[in-house]
């Protein structure tokens, strides 16, 4: 049976691991390539790095960061933001990246998805959705449907895209998209837990791994996003700052009964 | 790192068929201490100690790839002469014949590749290695989590090639090992120490081949 998974995410920008609120107040955390071959050597099964930059598309020094960062580490790992264009990716991953993460772009550049998975395959796609619950009567679904909804956002929750996460995962996996990762704009940064009413509609609704974001704060939070069907759990702050959290985390939560590699 | 390591002095040629993430393959050669040339010589992918054929995403643009440089021929050459060929991989399934999902591989080993039926596809995380027989390619392996990241999967004719299987809905191909053809469908290049355990072991392999 495939194992559960748990992945750090890192925030990059300018060559350094940064840490901060709403891409405010950003603080230094580490040199990347020291801190994803910790987490590595702590058991992290998979890393995520977002260039929070995301201004200069395929810019040398994040090439060079992923040259060395393959070079370096064992486990896989996943490149994210900013990314609009097959080039882009193209360069991203034969630097050695072994996945790309397309977020904005996915909604807003036609036939990118399908660009993507016929070049590198669905394997090497993730689609990255950003989602906010919308109770009755404070946003209208699309379709003028009733209830609560959760909402496709962009620009870190700022702008409500009027797009339904569930019909948009399905969209995006129907397109190509072999993994959807998967934040709650509200849960995020809580460490009150996952959204699991959103985490579990979306792993209901496709047929690839998810990957729940936002909120975790606990083992048990993990846990739970487990339950509802996600494949694989994205952590940050609780293991930025207590990086030796990540054996003790995944021994609790195979000790829960969730396969795990320990 | 050349001259340390359990590959020092050794040399081996990773296909260029102008895709595919070859680095990350040829770092962790590197890190075994394993000389690497990526190259799309048909001479010098025929004549190398060890020629690996790796990469990602659709088998049948890869195959095209090599056809287009003359490596299916410099591949079937050596195989044909004993000499070691490994795929990882992409790389495992152009070993094969036919590809459900359009065109033919290099038919060095009979059977189709199928798409993988399953909840969630693609296979994609940590898994764990169940071998079926004792071979040299995978001393140590047993039970050990290596990392696949794939939709279609080899269904070899001659059951006797398949040297271990892996869990996902049903057994799914992991590894086959067929004299001086061998491939694995998991990224050892990504896997950390049982990836660097199964490097060496091809490394002892492409040797006594």
């Amino acid at each position: 049976m495939v194992k559960k998974r748990l992945i750090p995410c890192l925030d990059v920008t300018g060559g350094r691991v940064v840490k901060g609120v709403n891409f405010v107040d950003l603080r230094d955390i580490g040199d990347p390539v020291e801190l994803a071959t910790r987490y590595s050597d702590l058991g992290a099964d998979e890393l995520v790095f977002l260039d929070i930059t995301a201004t200069v598309h395929g810019h040398d020094p994040l090439l060079r960061l992923i040259e060395h960062m393959s070079a370096e580490l064992e486990i896989p790992f996943t490149v994210g933001g900013g990314i609009s264009a097959t080039e882009h990716a193209r360069a991203i991953l034969r630097a050695g990246a072994d996945k790309v993460s397309v977020n904005r772009a996915a909604l807003d550049v036609p036939g990118l998805i399908e660009e993507l998975e016929y070049e590198f395959g669905a394997q090497a796609v993730v689609c990255a959705i950003d989602a906010k619950r919308r109770e009755p009567g404070e946003a209208t679904h699309p379709s003028g449907r009733p209830g609560r909804w959760f909402e496709v956002v962009t620009h870190g929750g700022r702008t409500p895209r009027g797009i339904d996460a569930v019909e948009w995962a399905q969209t995006a996996v129907r397109r190509g998209a072999g993994e959807i990762l998967l934040t709650s704009i509200d849960a995020d940064g809580t460490r009150a837990g996952y959204d699991l009413e959103l985490t579990g509609l979306i792993c209901d609704a496709v047929p690839v791994p998810v990957i729940a974001s936002g909120g975790a704060g606990t083992a048990a939070h993990i846990a739970d996003a487990f339950a509802v069907g996600a494949e694989a759990a994205l952590v940050a702050s609780i293991v930025h700052e207590a990086p030796e959290r990540i054996p003790v985390l995944k021994s609790e939560l195979k000790e829960a009964g969730w396969p795990m590699r320990i | 790192m050349t001259g340390t390591g359990a590959g020092a002095g050794f040399r081996a040629v990773l296909a260029d068929y102008g895709a595919g993430n070859l680095r990350s393959v040829q770092s962790a050669l590197a890190r075994q201490g394993v000389e690497t040339v990526t190259t799309s010589d048909p001479a010098t992918v025929r004549e190398a100690a060890l020629a690996i054929i790796a990469g990602v995403g659709h088998a049948e643009s890869a195959m095209a790839g090599l056809v287009a440089r003359g490596l299916d021929e410099a591949i079937r050459e050596r195989a044909a002469a004993g000499r070691p060929v490994l795929g990882i991989c992409v790389g495992l399934q152009l070993l094969f014949d036919e590809h459900e999902e359009g065109g033919r591989g290099l038919g060095l080993l009979a059977g189709p590749v199928r798409r993988v039926v399953a909840p969630r596809v693609p296979h994609m995380g940590w898994n764990t290695l169940r071998l079926l027989r004792p071979s040299p390619l995978l001393a140590g392996l047993e039970g050990e989590d290596v990392y696949f990241a794939h939709s279609f999967a080899v269904a070899p004719a001659d059951r006797a090639v398949v040297a271990a299987e892996v869990d996902h809905a049903g057994p799914l191909c992991a590894a086959v090992d067929a004299g001086a053809v061998a491939g694995v469908q998991f990224h050892p290049e990504r896997s950390a120490k049982p990836g660097e355990r199964l490097l060496r072991n091809v490394l002892a392999w492409s040797r006594s081949a």
